[in-house]
């Protein structure tokens, strides 16, 4: 059998993911973790005076203290299995990216190994991130020197 | 009180819904996806969209990583409102500073409480 042949096989063969499954997994994963948000964003709003748009920091930081107990207990990986997309989307999802690879290369030490490797997954978010952040603050504040558009 | 609860359960699990698609439907690996998203994200606050989604959908809105990328738009355009092309720069981190920061600190305490699971 030739490469070509086996592949066409391979394809053949090979389960197709049953998309709809995995939308309506990610869907409700996700949605679960955005209301657990909404609660928390509801508590500092209630409890800290915090208003509706500065809430979302204090929340942020809370899920991903959650996420820290999740992953260090190892309940994250079985969200992730479940959830899909919508384990690894929400903020959550990007602690767990940090906190795991922080857990994982603990034995390397602490300068080289947690310090090192911390952002070896994260990192890239930052990056691009960041870049386009520049790119598109860039654009928007030259547009506006030249009255192209508002603020 | 209990349609925000809805409301931020379905526009978050909206977002989840496109994340998955790109893993399934346009094969991105979990990187690829999540940096997409980002970007996608500070796009959309250039344009001034995201802060709308935001007010209606509250942390349906927040918690998704699109989020991370217009606080950093935001940062970056509220100093620059102020400061000019300096402030570009000086603002980027100003408004997401929680979100890295938490998970720098998270993660180094997880680094000193738990112990790796699996490999010896």
């Amino acid at each position: 059998m030739d490469r070509q042949a086996y592949s066409q096989l391979e394809q053949q063969i090979t389960p197709k993911p049953p998309l709809a499954v995995n939308l309506v997994k990610a869907f409700v994963t996700g949605g679960i973790i955005c209301a657990i948000g909404q609660g928390i964003m509801y508590f500092y709003m209630y409890f800290f005076d915090f208003t509706e748009r500065t809430a979302g920091n204090p929340t942020v930081a809370t899920m991903i203290f959650i996420a820290m107990l999740l992953t260090g207990f190892g309940k994250y990986k079985r969200i992730a299995q479940f959830g899909g997309a919508g384990s690894a989307v929400p903020v959550t999802g990007f602690g767990n990216a940090m906190i795991s690879a922080a857990i994982e290369h603990r034995t390397e030490g602490y300068v080289l190994g947690v310090g090192g490797n911390m952002f070896k997954l994260a990192g890239s978010v930052i990056v691009f991130g960041v870049f386009s952040a520049f790119i598109v603050a860039l654009i928007k504040t030259i547009l506006v020197k030249f009255g192209v558009v508002g603020w | 009180m209990t349609a925000s609860f809805l409301i931020a359960f379905v526009v978050g699990g909206l977002i989840c819904v496109i994340g998955q698609l790109l893993f399934d439907v346009a094969k991105l690996s979990p990187g690829h996806t999540l940096c997409l998203l980002v970007v996608s994200g500070a796009v959309l606050d250039g344009f001034g969209l995201y802060e709308p989604l935001i007010d209606f959908a509250g942390a349906g809105a927040t918690i998704p990583i699109t989020s991370f990328g217009n606080s950093l738009t935001h940062g970056a355009l509220q100093e620059a409102e102020k400061h000019g092309l300096v402030g570009v720069i000086t603002g980027m981190f100003e408004v997401t500073s929680s979100g890295i920061s938490a998970a720098i600190l998270f993660g180094f305490i997880a680094s000193l409480l738990f112990r790796s699971k699996g490999r010896p």
